[in-house]
């Protein structure tokens, strides 16, 4: 059986800044799959070939066994597959709601998409309460909800979460954690980037560990966890 | 009295006018941060076109029929989508992605282009025409003696109603939704499965649409169309855009607001200052504005995209 997800020997460089130099892994479906690494390993932007907004300048991404090179970032949220970015991307200049509608924008089942939502409202019962607000006044935390929110609206068989936890409060990361595990467990495959180790690795099946552009380490969440080098490196234990 | 009516018509007419052509450059410059340059030829080739139009159709002398504006508004409005379409796909489109600048100058090329194409003799050529009435010359009713021609409230109503249109589809419709988010950012709008692309150049060809709306009206009122390169439609762009940053660029609202309030100073000022000045006036309020409140009447201070 083919991975929902395959990622192979990925390269991609701005202008004469190499960023990835031969990323491969791939993400089972089912699985939560965390990219962890530090400021410019080259995370975000990994995802941002995955989903179509930067063109590899060699490898592959395929996508339930079809190729996504070549395929414009919007035919790719339609063929299940939703990416919710760095810095959460909200439309500051829409309300809640509105930015709630355009995550569905591609559906066109009124029925299964008020379900959704009513469930994303459920996952995030302060989004409700705040639904004809500007999204633009919610803050952070609040705004991290609706970018998951949004990105679930979309009926993604693969979520790409990129630092839900950037710039949060603890308790609020505590609480978005919970939440990510809480739709790993309803079905969605998750590929998740964070600086924030240690989270990450306690909700991921599997850890994959990025330096300067390429994979360093690959194992199984808790291995990694347990890793002297990598609890030097990214848990903060010395 | 009868000048002061004769004024304020004047103001609504003339603002009505700079309205349609001010959404046009407040559309794109709202969706793309920049500013259409071409979007004052758009309005030249809509009243151009209609103009040959008419006369196609047999329409160029008087008697003609009823539906010959609304028929000949339709085409030429459809053609100047068509253009916008074509200007956006070829010109602007590769360039998304570039400076602001390359755009800019790019805008000023494609505007000089189409001014200068447009003198050809298989186009419309080097010599001012007469537009045919298309709507009855007689008054439609009479304010405070003063006699309202069909054209002043076809101008007028026409644009409340597009205005209506345009401000529901851009609130009140999925398309429009996307286009704010297009505006707020294009590569979100994207990831949400937003064809950034295709919304752009519906964008495009409403504004190009209104323009030739503009165009046709103008054409209507003022009868004479001076060839396309003529400084005159320069002018007529020029001030739909002074209205559009006075009221807040990328607000169609404001542009609605500052194309009235543009006309408001240029008719009143000619009529109880100077008839000399009414150009001087208006670029003065642009100033004023730009000095005391850069962002416009209704626009919010936002940081400008790089
Ligand atoms: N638009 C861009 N233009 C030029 N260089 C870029 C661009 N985006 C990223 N880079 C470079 O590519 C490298 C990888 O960046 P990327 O954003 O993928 O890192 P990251 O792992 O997500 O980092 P962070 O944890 O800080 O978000 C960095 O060296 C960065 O400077
Ligand atoms: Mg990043």
């Amino acid at each position: 059986m083919t991975a929902l997800l395959e990622v192979d020997n990925l390269h991609v460089a701005y202008g004469g800044i190499q960023a990835l130099r031969g990323v491969s892994f791939a993400v089972e479906e089912g699985q939560v799959i965390t990219l962890i690494g530090a400021n410019g390993a080259g995370k975000t932007t990994t995802l941002r070939a995955i989903s179509g907004l930067v063109k590899p300048t060699q490898g592959n991404v395929r996508f339930a066994g079809k190729s996504l090179l070549g395929v414009a970032p919007h035919r790719i949220v339609a063929r299940g597959l939703s990416h919710a970015p760095e810095g959460r991307g909200i439309f500051a200049n829409l309300s809640v709601e509105e930015n709630l509608d355009i995550g569905a924008y591609l559906r066109t089942d009124k029925a299964g998409i008020a379900k959704d939502r009513e469930h994303a409202l459920t996952l995030f019962p302060r989004l409700r309460e705040r639904l004809q607000q500007n999204a633009g006044t919610l803050s952070g935390g609040e705004q991290q909800m609706l970018a998951i929110a949004r990105a679930l609206l979309a009926r993604p068989r693969l979520l790409l979460l990129d630092e839900p936890s950037l710039g949060l409060a603890p308790q609020i990361v505590a609480l978005i954690f919970q939440i990510v595990k809480q739709i790993a467990k309803e079905g969605t495959t998750i590929l998740l980037v964070e600086q924030n180790a240690h989270m990450a690795l306690k909700v991921a099946d599997v850890g994959h560990v990025l330096e300067v552009g390429t994979l360093v380490k690959t194992g199984p969440a808790s291995e990694l966890a347990a890793d002297d080098a990598i609890r030097k490196a990214y848990l903060g234990v010395h | 009295m009868t000048k002061f009516v004769q004024l304020l018509l004047q103001t609504l007419t003339l603002g009505s006018l700079y309205a349609l052509i001010a959404l046009g450059y407040t559309l794109v410059y709202g969706i793309l941060r920049f500013i259409n340059f071409a979007h004052s030829d758009v309005v030249t080739f809509g009243a151009w076109v209609a103009f040959a139009i008419a006369g196609a159709l047999g329409w160029a002398g008087t008697g003609s029929p009823v539906f010959a504006m609304p028929v000949v508004m339709i085409l030429a409005m459809a053609a100047s989508a068509a253009l916008g379409f074509t200007i956006e796909r070829l010109a602007y489109r590769p360039l998304r992605k570039a400076p602001r600048l390359n755009v800019l100058i790019t805008a000023i090329g494609v505007s000089l282009l189409l001014q200068n194409a447009g003198q050809l003799h298989a186009l419309f050529g080097k010599d001012p025409v007469k537009m045919p009435r298309l709507l009855s010359e007689a008054p439609l009713f009479k304010v405070a003696s003063v006699q309202v021609p069909w054209v002043d409230v076809a101008l007028v109503v026409l644009t409340v109603a597009l205005v209506i249109g345009l401000q529901w589809l851009v609130f009140r419709t999925k398309l429009g939704q996307a286009m704010r988010a297009v505006s707020w950012s294009e590569q979100t709008a994207a990831l949400m499965g937003v064809p950034v692309d295709k919304v752009v150049s519906i964008t495009f060809m409403i504004g190009s649409a209104l323009a030739a709306a503009g165009g046709v009206l103008y054409g209507l009122k003022y009868r004479q169309l001076n060839q396309t390169a003529d400084a005159l439609w320069m002018l007529l762009g020029l001030k739909a855009f002074v209205a559009a940053v006075v009221g807040g660029i990328g607000n169609v609202r404001g542009a609605v607001l500052g194309a009235v309030l543009i006309a408001f100073i240029e008719v009143f000022g000619a009529g109880y200052v100077s008839s000399k000045l009414p150009d001087l006036f208006v670029f003065g309020v642009l100033i004023v504005m730009l000095l005391f409140r850069p962002a416009g009447l209704l626009g919010t201070a936002t940081v400008e995209k790089v």
